[in-house]
């Protein structure tokens, strides 16, 4: 672990100025919270008691001086000062004006108390940006070996919670010590200069409360440290079992999990409840000796005040007030010394944590926003890589790879082949050797340049939880492009140190391109897609997804066109039958009950053909169009049917899940339905059960016969009625089935088809598909829905892609910015045969002439390269051109 | 056509004449009614089958692969069931099965054909009834064959 900066050094550093500012006013501060302190006392003895104090209000219009200052210096430094003559003013006038002289200065003082707390937040959140953000900057410079350790929870957590509190803590870092010593000075002044003894009973209690508080409070730091580490795990662990949620599934081991968790926050609570114990304890002792000191200046100052006559009763009381603002001031201060050690403790844990060896320096990583190419081949001399453990990854290896060769390296798994690849993409750290380019060492060129010219597709690429086109174009987002400059926010940003690039400009490297126009760009993309299968899927993609008709209107009337075509191809002879449209006027045999009432798409779960017999809406129309008894006769010879069908079956039979209308559990509860039905004593629960087993019931598949021409009529007249009288504020969230009209809450896909492939055709959907895919083509609509798939979201991690969909995105991402070298690393490997040779060999013709180094999981395609490379125990063995290959072959 | 009518079919498949109506209700419940035109392929030989066909109504043309080609060796109508082989041993499509004319089909899927094997006793028996009598003809061409051949002389 490298060393770090103290907090206070990190703190004094990054905000001098800012807290000197502060702390001038506040000291400014303090002779007007004195006078505060004192004003009571004037106005007691003065004006209120005044005759008796032997002031100037002994006889009626006497006066008194009003903003009378004079400074007492001591005799031989000139004795008393006057400043201000102040004016006369008698008993009622002096009154008035010292009050609101009083309510003045409580004005100001609040005036500056809210200056200095602003002051101290805006402090306090800009020094926490910056901390923030030079976490993040480590994060991004952190050397791979450590990246492969972190766990990404933890350091989350320590990012966006634990220095939280260090914010807060900055603006208070300086000022606040020396505010509230000052305020606690200034009162024990006050009250010794009143009067003696007290002033030396007050400081005891405060300096007994100053030793003992913190003593006691260590342990209660000790314990924050330990919770915080627990915490901090705690989070890690919850990040692995949602990342490993399938694993935990696949081997049942939850229970497992559970336990561990049950272990963790039992720590988590035993370390905490022990920690209030000791917090609590601490806090009413420290009330208790707070609480003392009044008692001891009644008991004591009434002493002075019968006996001794030494102190007036203005005095106590001015002396009671001042004292009651002294616990605070000190309080606080021995919880500020509390929240310093807390937070020191906080910050050197997490910034142990951001201090790995090994980090890249800030310059490799630069802003250079203009690439530099290379203009010579790369040469390896004498490379030697080890791993985290200090295996030999690569051994003395020298090789020249020019910028125009398409090179195989191939070996057994573990061979340094594989390292030869990360080398490009800095994920190897070199023990020894040099790769340069000329006289330019590669590995030390800013990261953005090597970004735009090595294009590097790994095995186990990563892919933010955008959409597939961000996540494809992802590796020419170098520089900002074009200045959207926020004068403001920069400012800002410069002060917190953070640097000023915005995120909200065009970053897109068109150079890199070769266009600005976005069709060409989307075709480049298109091709890319191509070239490693993945269009496909993007246009499935494409296929499933909705588009507003309102923000997308062309698009959506060119769907509509698409389905009327494909509808008018669908009524040629070699397809009858194969899809069933909604008609509107037509009972379709192909969609379940609840899908031909409903008769529409929604993307509200309630209005989802399943829920219908929870909704209200659902259940007045059946009654009022009678098709309830028509609903319980059809779930009674649905039950009858399945309790004859699945009566023998143990509960647990595949068969339940797969076909039966009932589960197992509900079966006996039905049987005993059945009976009642028999001797017509049906309930109303009974018959609720009954209608709700139709509902899924779809004829063409399920075959039971139950649709008489009676019962279709009355389904259709349910279907009128519920669009009909379907509130309006439901009736916003469906989109009813019209042959001319887009439905926004439906898929393209269903958009497009407007009905149902029926069941029991051999090949339909197959058959189907080739039909909408020759309409879209023809339609030209074909760039649309690619263009809607691109806007497909890959999920976090790219975890809604598979593997396979994963890896050929990675090698697109490399592709699409059309790199100087391109570095494929096994990021084919879970791809069958067929598929990586037809992929092999299209990105090869592409990259003709291009360097290109591929490390092959298998040599079979070897051959189709010009040049390839053995390894061999992180030894290269054999170098051979092609040619060479074909000759020694001959 | 409701799955009552589906029963009566099987009924008259040898294989399931013994079977008792309600299991032959679950057999229809559970697979799949399925229709082709003339001229599509159910399977082809060599595929890996997943599925078996009872033909409901319609003829099929069975073909295998030889060196001239793809040759008709047989056609099977209503009551027959094509496939089964596959689902009983982990085989490949011994033959190509072609629709001779517009077809329905019942397509019994593997999983439910073996758990119906499990639960219903009597299915075992019946197939192993219907491998013997198979069994019987294929040897009784075995020796016609062998017979040829020796007065041809070839043996």
């Amino acid at each position: 672990m490298a060393t770090h900066q103290s907090l206070y050094k990190y703190i004094w550093q990054h905000s001098r100025r800012d807290q000197l500012v502060i702390l001038v006013i506040a000291v400014a501060a303090q002779p007007f919270y004195f006078l505060t302190l004192t004003l009571p006392k004037l106005i007691i003895n003065g004006p209120i008691t005044g005759p008796q104090n032997g002031t100037a209000f002994t006889t009626e219009g006497a006066t008194e001086n009003f903003l009378r200052l004079v400074i007492g210096l001591p005799d031989w430094l000139g004795g008393q000062w006057t400043i201000l003559q102040g004016f006369a003013l008698e008993r009622m006038p002096y009154l008035v004006a010292l009050s609101f002289a009083f309510l003045a200065l409580v004005g100001f003082n609040g005036f500056l108390k809210y200056l200095i707390n602003t002051m101290k937040g805006r402090l306090g959140e800009r020094l926490l940006r910056r901390l923030r953000y030079d976490l993040i900057d480590r994060v991004l410079r952190f050397p791979p070996s450590h990246l492969r350790k972190a766990k990404q929870a933890e350091i989350a957590s320590m990012v966006k919670d634990e220095v939280e509190p260090l914010g807060g803590f900055s603006g208070d870092a300086v000022v606040w010590p020396v505010f509230l010593a000052g305020q606690g000075l200034t009162a024990l002044i006050f009250i010794l200069v009143q009067n003696f003894w007290l002033g030396l009973i007050a400081a005891v209690v405060i300096l007994s409360q100053a030793i003992v508080i913190p003593r006691l409070r260590k342990p209660i730091l000790q314990l924050g440290k330990q919770r915080q580490l627990q915490a901090r795990e705690l989070a890690g662990r919850v990040g692995e079992i949602v990342d490993g949620g399938p694993d935990i599934r696949v081997h049942g081991t939850s229970n497992w999990e559970r336990a561990d968790m049950v272990r963790r926050l039992g720590k988590i609570f035993d370390i905490r409840f022990e920690l209030y114990q000791r917090k609590y304890f601490v806090k009413s002792l420290n009330n208790f000796m707070a609480q003392m000191t009044p008692f001891i200046f009644y008991l004591v100052g009434g002493y002075f005040l019968i006996v001794d006559r030494s102190l007036d009763v203005g005095q106590l009381v001015a002396v009671i007030v001042a004292y009651k603002d002294l616990p605070g001031p000190i309080k606080e201060l021995i919880d500020w010394d509390l929240q310093r050690q807390d937070v020191e403790i906080k910050f050197n844990q997490v910034m142990d944590q951001f201090h790995p060896e090994g980090m890249t320096l800030p310059e490799p990583q630069g802003d250079a926003a203009a690439p530099m190419p290379f203009t010579t081949a790369v040469e390896l001399k004498n490379v030697t890589a080890l791993d985290d453990a200090g295996f030999t990854l690569l051994d003395d290896i020298d090789l020249t790879l020019p910028l125009n060769q398409t090179v195989a390296v191939v070996g057994p798994a573990g061979c340094g082949k594989e390292a030869l690849g990360q080398l490009f993409a800095r994920q190897v750290t070199l023990k020894n050797g040099t790769v340069k380019a000329g006289e330019t060492d590669v590995l030390s060129l800013p990261e953005a340049s090597t970004g735009r010219t090595i294009g590097y597709a790994g095995p186990d690429g990563y892919f933010f939880p955008l959409t597939v086109k961000e996540n494809l174009l992802y590796g020419l987002k170098l520089a900002p492009r074009s200045g959207a400059t926020a004068e403001r926010r920069f400012r800002e940003a410069n002060r917190a140190g953070n640097p000023v690039f915005d995120a909200d400009a065009d970053w897109l490297d068109y150079d890199a391109l070769g266009t600005r126009d976005p069709k060409a760009i989307l075709d480049r993309m298109i091709d890319m897609l191509s070239m490693v299968e993945l269009e496909n899927d993007i246009y499935q993609f494409g296929l499933q997804s909705r588009i507003d008709p309102k923000q997308n209107e062309a698009a959506a009337g060119r769907i509509v066109e698409a389905r009327l075509a494909l509808h008018k191809r669908l009524s040629a002879p070699e397809y009858t039958n194969l899809v069933e449209r909604f008609d509107p006027a037509a009972y379709n045999r192909n969609a379940s009950i609840a899908e031909n009432i409903l008769f529409g798409a929604s993307i509200d779960p309630l209005l989802q053909p399943h829920n219908l017999p929870v909704l209200p809406h659902f259940r007045r129309v059946a009654a009022e169009e009678r098709l309830d008894k028509h609903l319980v006769a059809m779930g009674l010879s649905i039950a009858e049917t399945m309790l004859e069908l699945f009566r023998d079956f143990s509960p647990d039979h595949p068969f339940f899940d797969e076909f039966s209308f009932i589960p197992a559990s509900e079966l006996p509860a039905y049987q005993q339905i059945m009976k009642r039905s028999k001797m017509a004593e049906l309930s109303y629960e009974d018959r609720s059960r009954l209608s709700v087993l139709p509902l899924r019931y779809v004829e063409a598949r399920h075959r039971l016969g139950l649709i008489t021409p009676e019962i279709r009529e009355r389904l259709l007249a349910v279907r009128r009625t519920f669009a009909e009288t379907l509130p309006a504020d439901l009736a916003a969230r469906i989109s009813f089935y019209q042959e001319d009209k887009y439905a926004a809450s439906a898929s393209i896909q269903d958009n497009i088809l407007l009905g149902r492939v029926s069941y029991g055709i051999a090949h339909a959907q197959e058959r189907v598909n080739v039909l909408v895919r020759e309409i879209l083509d023809q339609l030209d609509v074909r760039d649309l829905i690619i263009e809607e798939g691109l806007a497909y979201n890959v999920g976090s991690a790219g975890k809604r892609l598979t593997t396979a969909q994963r890896q050929k995105l990675g090698l697109a991402r490399a592709l699409v910015k059309d790199p100087q070298v391109l570095v494929v690393n096994g990021a084919l490997a879970n791809l069958d045969d067929q598929q990586k040779t037809a992929i092999v060999e299209r990105v090869l013709a592409h990259r003709k002439g291009k360097a290109t180094l591929w490390v092959l999981t298998k040599n079979d395609l070897a051959s189709r390269f010009d040049r390839v490379l053995h390894f061999d125990h992180g030894k290269l063995t054999s170098d051979q051109a092609q040619v060479a290959i074909r000759e020694a072959a001959q | 056509m409701s799955i009552l009518s589906e029963v009566e079919l099987l009924r008259r498949v040898p294989l399931f004449a013994n079977i008792d109506t309600s299991r032959l209700k679950l057999l229809a419940f559970t697979s799949e009614r399925l229709s082709f035109d003339a001229g599509a392929v159910l399977f082809r030989e060599g595929d890996r089958g997943d599925s078996a066909y009872l033909i409901l109504t319609g003829k099929v043309d069975v073909a295998v692969n030889s060196p001239k080609g793809e040759v008709v060796v047989a056609h099977l109508g209503a009551n027959n069931i094509v496939g089964e082989m596959a689902l009983l041993c982990e085989m490949p499509r011994t033959a190509t099965i072609i629709a001779a004319e517009p077809l329905d089909t019942l397509r019994i899927k593997k999983d439910q054909f073996l758990q119906m094997l499990r639960d219903i006793p009597q299915m075992p028996l019946e197939i192993m009834r219907e491998l013997a009598v198979r069994l019987n003809n294929v040897n009784k061409e075995l020796s016609a064959a062998h017979v040829k051949l020796r007065a041809a002389g070839l043996e």
